[in-house]
């Protein structure tokens, strides 16, 4: 064919795209976003700290933000070893949950027969809560670390399991029938097509994951007490527990919160980064 | 040939079609007729539960392949929501393992061929529904085929974007004369397009009229709107009618 046919340039133009107006690098109307929260965070410490003083409560009951403050910096040498060896635990739990979960769900995706076969042990590990299954784990593998990774592995995987099995298996079936036609390979559908098609909702479970890996980790380290070994932040918050020192478990609540909204953040940007040209989720509408 | 479904559905019976070759033909039928049921089996996305396909054509025997090239249009754009229009225009050629810069080179000028020169890098989404089609139309031109297979390619679009893209297909189908397989319930539309209409009816689908429509092309605007134009579309919607009626 010769390919020298010119036909009428349609009349649509791309638009220039619109400059987004920044303040201080951040997109203007995300302002609201990010400031809007901060004051309601910073009114409701700001009045609890004026409860605390009014009331004249003894910290051990309930501190004022101030002394949390004082004790969070005062104690951070302890605090940041703990909250470093619980990161360690929730990033490597999370990972090999990304890992196995998108393998397994590739597994899935090739035969009807394995994911019939497999899946209902997925939903068993699922449903089985870990605060009756850690003690066990803790008791038969000797590494803690490696106990507590397993446990936050285990409530972390399902959500990326389930959401990447359904994404491979979602993918429009007039795509499927073109990759048919054009004679792609099982592997060529799998990169080209199944796994894009999936990428959206891989991401929905790895940023529920995310959350439920640093949960996990929390619960399987309560839960293995104070081996004394693997001392991240929930064990600190047992240790002041026992020695009353409330305002250093509050400290110790407060690196949890924090991380955990850090990891829900830092996979909500992965999210928008990987999507932002065309899925629906990430395109900011007209209007 | 005929084709039932495993539920039992006769969706097609008793047809039996010759396609020329470099033939523009359109199937036309009321829905649920078996079109897009027959356009699969032309396609080979399913086999036929009786009879059999046969391609014909001097040019498959020296190339030896069991099938001709085929190019499909949807009736809905199909195109990755993930990949930029050039990209999703190079797929054919990218599952061919053809190289990146050969099959680029080839998607953008198939691109330009249905008048999208410089949306190379614009994301489906970004498209009017007329562009995305044409993308569409790019994708299964960008092979080279030998046939064309399409199903209802236009039926989701406005009539003036419609009558552009009838247009811009006539154009490139003289330039370049693969066989065309059309599927369409728009009388005007299988009139104005093809060589020969094939009226098909429903419960079993079954092929009951054909009918040709001598007239030269190039086809265009004054054809539409001449008086053998209208006494065409005339025939066809009484052979269409009686297709429904039988
Ligand atoms: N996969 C399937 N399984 C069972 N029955 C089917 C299947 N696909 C189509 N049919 C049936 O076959 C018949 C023909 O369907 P087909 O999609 O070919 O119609 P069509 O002529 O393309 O209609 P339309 O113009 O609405 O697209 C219909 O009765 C439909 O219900
Ligand atoms: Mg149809």
């Amino acid at each position: 064919m010769s390919e020298t046919i010119a036909l009428p340039r349609l009349e649509e133009d791309v638009q220039p795209r619109l400059a987004v107006r920044r303040v201080l690098g951040v997109a203007r109307d995300a302002w609201p976003r990010i400031l809007m929260p901060l004051i309601i965070g910073i009114a409701s410490l700001g009045a609890w700290e004026i409860a605390v003083v009014v009331n004249d409560v003894p910290p051990w009951i309930v501190p004022a933000p101030s002394v949390i403050l004082a004790t969070l910096l005062r104690d951070w040498h302890t605090l940041s070893v703990s909250l470093w060896i619980t990161l360690q635990i929730t990033f490597a739990a999370l990972a090999v949950a990304a890992g196995l979960g998108l393998l397994l769900a590739i597994l899935f995706a090739q035969s009807k027969w394995i994911e019939l076969s497999l899946f209902p042990y997925a939903v068993i590990l699922q449903v089985t809560p870990i605060v009756a299954i850690a003690p066990l784990i803790i008791i038969w593998v000797n590494n803690v670390k490696l106990a507590l990774l397993i446990c936050a592995w285990i409530v972390a995987f399902f959500p990326i399991l389930s959401n990447t099995t359904l994404g491979l298996n979602s993918a429009d079936h007039n795509l499927r029938d073109l990759f048919r036609l054009y004679r792609a390979s099982r592997v060529q559908e799998l990169f080209l097509l199944r796994l894009p098609a999936a990428l959206p909702l891989f991401l929905a479970g790895l940023r529920i994951s995310g959350g439920l890996a640093l949960i996990g980790a929390i619960v399987a380290e309560f839960v293995a007490g104070t081996g004394g070994q693997a001392s991240g932040l929930a064990y600190r918050i047992l240790e002041s527990g026992y020695q009353l020192q409330i305002p250093r478990m509050f400290a110790a609540l407060f690196l949890i919160c924090v991380t955990g909204i850090v990891i829900f953040l830092v996979l909500g940007l992965i999210q928008h980064l990987l999507l932002r040209h065309w899925h629906e989720s990430a395109i900011r509408r007209e209007g | 040939m005929a084709k039932r479904f495993t539920d039992g559905t006769l969706a097609l019976s008793g047809v039996d079609l010759d396609v020329g070759q470099g033939e523009f033909l359109s199937l036309l039928g009321p829905s649920g007729c078996g079109k897009s049921t027959l356009l699969r089996i032309l396609s080979g996305l399913i086999e036929p539960s009786a009879g059999s396909l046969d391609w014909l054509t001097a040019a498959q025997q020296t190339r030896g392949a069991a099938q001709p090239k085929l190019g499909f249009v949807f009736q809905e754009p199909t195109l990755m929501p993930w990949a930029t229009a050039l990209a999703n225009v190079a797929l054919p050629l990218r599952l061919a393992g053809m190289s990146r810069s050969e099959r680029e080179d080839r998607a953008a000028s198939a691109l330009a061929r249905v008048g999208l020169a410089g949306f190379e890098t614009a994301y489906p989404r970004a498209l009017s529904g007329g562009m995305k089609m044409r993308v569409s139309i790019a994708r299964a031109l960008v092979t080279c085929p030998d046939i064309l297979l399409m199903d209802e390619p236009f039926a989701a679009l406005d009539e003036i974007t419609r009558f552009r893209l009838n247009n811009d297909l006539l154009s490139i189908w003289q330039e370049a004369r693969f066989t065309v397989v059309f599927v369409t319930h728009s009388v005007f539309e299988s009139v104005y397009l093809s060589e020969r209409v094939v009226v098909m009816a429903a419960r079993p689908g079954r092929v009951v009229r054909e009918i040709a429509i001598e007239i030269p092309y190039p086809r265009d605007e004054t054809f539409r709107t001449s008086a053998e134009y209208a006494s065409l579309c005339r025939t066809v919607s009484l052979g269409l009618g009686e297709a429904i009626a039988a």
